[in-house]
């Protein structure tokens, strides 16, 4: 029966060495060792909360790095895009304006040509002109050097008249 | 501060704390008493007066407790006074078995031992009446082989509560080394899965150290019962009283944190018509009371019964008086043990965990 009815002495004892011992862990063994872990709670949870945002201000980081290389890279093509038109249009209008020059330079070769070919006709024309003036004198002065040839000439012009 | 010099801290005072008791006796017993499990396992689960070692048990060796009584007056002596007292037996009126006590010589003159109870004595005996003695009990303040148990398991829990503690005091808030790294898991489960999973998240916080020191206290005592030798094996989270005593810690605490929404709900269930209130408040307020005690008699009854059933399997050797039986009741008895580790954490477990229901019920805010 005393197996289940509370001991008085017992029950002294173990409020007085419960009461202490909860005094003490309370104070001296669970505010240090509850802070402690808390503190350190705190310090993991704050430190994967730093480096969920590192890691997301990499990702913003890396992103703006991406379009500004796209932009970049956009950009370059532009310029080099605008570049060569450039280029072509100046090569095309090298090229036409060239072409024109050479054209007026042709024309204006053609043009002297031409008049040169015509004061040299010209000349030619005189030059012909007088030496067959020369070669008719000499001629009639040939024909015309005796008295025969004299005769014979004015009978063959008689001759030609008649004919007609 | 490393396992081993705990250890040795530990050893260093049970040694001061005992040494100074330790008488070793060696008296020849030649009496051949029948084998009596009943009374062996009787006598192993309840408190004594001498913390006995080895040896038979009478006579054997032992460590004789100091009696502490208060019957006008403090008076102080070794138990070893009624072990080696006067042995007196007296008829027992229905039977023809004699009812054995020990009479105190010297300082324990006038008070006698039965059944590891002090009485006082009328003209130097004991008047039994159906095999239980009349005679008036001083109050006995001694201590007990279970008091002494409970010295060394609270100074146990002290040294290694305050070596963790002593750690992040010294290294601040980084991972536990050592003893705090086994043992930190275990105080976040009390926090975390007993006190905060029961009780409301913004008033949890005052109850932790409570909880905490219950929960270790009880597994800790759990755990030294299940030492079959010194400093161990008395059977303290198995006695009624320690039981009695933390389930009233509990009540306490539930009574004295309970909010307004707490009595309301004994002395005016909402929802309950008024005339089915004289059936309700009777249970109600029973209902306040068999909490705790369920929490005494589950925590009484699992330590008890977890020795009894060790004890009893070792007994079978004694029974057929043939050391063979071992191989049975050894591996047996090792099987009830490895159990018996589990069911000491299960119970402090338990007791906590109930502890920080019945808290958590009596802080509740009303949510209708």
């Amino acid at each position: 029966m005393d197996l289940i009815l509370p001991d008085l002495g017992l029950l002294f004892w173990t409020a007085l060495v419960f009461c202490i011992l909860l005094f003490l862990l309370a104070k001296f063994a669970w505010k240090p060792i509850l802070s402690a872990v808390n503190a350190r709670e705190q310090k993991i949870t704050e430190a994967l909360e730093l480096a969920e945002k590192t890691r997301s201000e990499m990702q913003a980081l890396q992103a703006e790095n991406d379009k500004i290389l796209k932009e970049a890279r956009a950009e370059r093509d532009n310029i080099l895009k605008e570049a060569k038109e450039s280029a072509n249009q100046m090569i095309e209008a090298a090229k036409s304006k060239s072409k024109l020059e050479a054209d007026k330079i042709v024309e204006s070769a053609r043009h002297t040509i031409n008049s040169e070919k015509a004061a040299a006709m010209a000349e030619l024309k005189t030059h012909v002109a007088a030496l067959s003036l020369e070669i008719a004198e000499k001629v009639i002065r040939g024909e015309l050097a005796s008295d025969e040839k004299q005769k014979a000439l004015a009978d063959k012009l008689v001759g030609d008249i008649n004919m007609n | 501060m490393t396992l081993s010099n705990l250890f040795k801290s530990f050893l260093l005072v049970i040694l001061t704390s005992l040494s100074f008791n330790a008488v070793f006796a060696n008296e020849g017993h030649k009496e051949e008493k029948e084998f009596n499990v009943g009374e062996m396992i009787m006598h192993h689960i309840k408190d004594a007066h001498e913390w006995h070692l080895f040896g038979p048990e009478h006579g054997g060796t032992s460590i004789y407790l100091p009696v502490i009584l208060v019957d006008g007056g403090l008076k102080t002596f070794s138990s070893s006074n009624f072990y080696h007292g006067e042995k007196d037996s007296v008829l027992a009126e229905n039977s023809k078995d004699y009812i054995h006590y020990m009479r105190g010589t010297g300082p324990a003159e006038g008070y006698a031992l039965f059944h590891e109870k002090i009485y006082k004595t009328e003209e130097g005996k004991l008047h039994f009446e159906d095999g239980h003695p009349h005679n008036a009990k001083p109050l006995d303040f001694s201590i007990t082989k279970n008091v002494l148990s409970l010295f060394f398991g609270a100074i146990l829990i002290l040294v290694i509560m305050f070596s963790i503690a002593g750690f992040y005091k010294k290294n601040g808030a980084v991972a536990p080394k050592g003893i705090a790294k086994f043992l930190e898991p275990i105080i976040i489960m009390v926090r975390d899965d007993i006190a905060k999973a029961n009780i409301d998240k913004h008033k949890y916080k005052k109850y932790v150290p409570y909880l905490l020191t219950i929960f270790f206290f009880i597994w800790l005592n759990n755990m030294l019962g299940l030492v079959p030798f010194l400093p161990g094996g008395a059977n303290l989270t198995g006695n009624i009283t320690v039981t009695f005593f933390l389930a009233c810690c509990t009540l306490i605490v539930t009574l004295f944190s309970a909010n307004g929404n707490y009595w309301k709900h004994i002395f005016a269930t909402p929802g309950v018509p008024i005339p089915l209130l004289v059936i309700m408040i009777p249970i109600e307020i029973v209902g306040i009371f068999t909490k705790p005690f369920a929490l005494m008699v589950r925590l009484f009854a699992n330590i008890t019964a977890g020795h009894i059933i060790i004890l009893a399997l070792i007994s079978i050797i004694f029974i057929n008086k043939n050391v063979a039986w071992g191989g049975l009741s050894v591996p047996m008895a090792l099987f009830i043990s490895v159990l018996e580790l589990l069911v000491a954490f299960l119970q402090a477990f338990l007791f906590s965990m109930l502890s920080a229901l019945f808290i958590g019920a009596a802080v509740e805010e009303a949510h209708h």
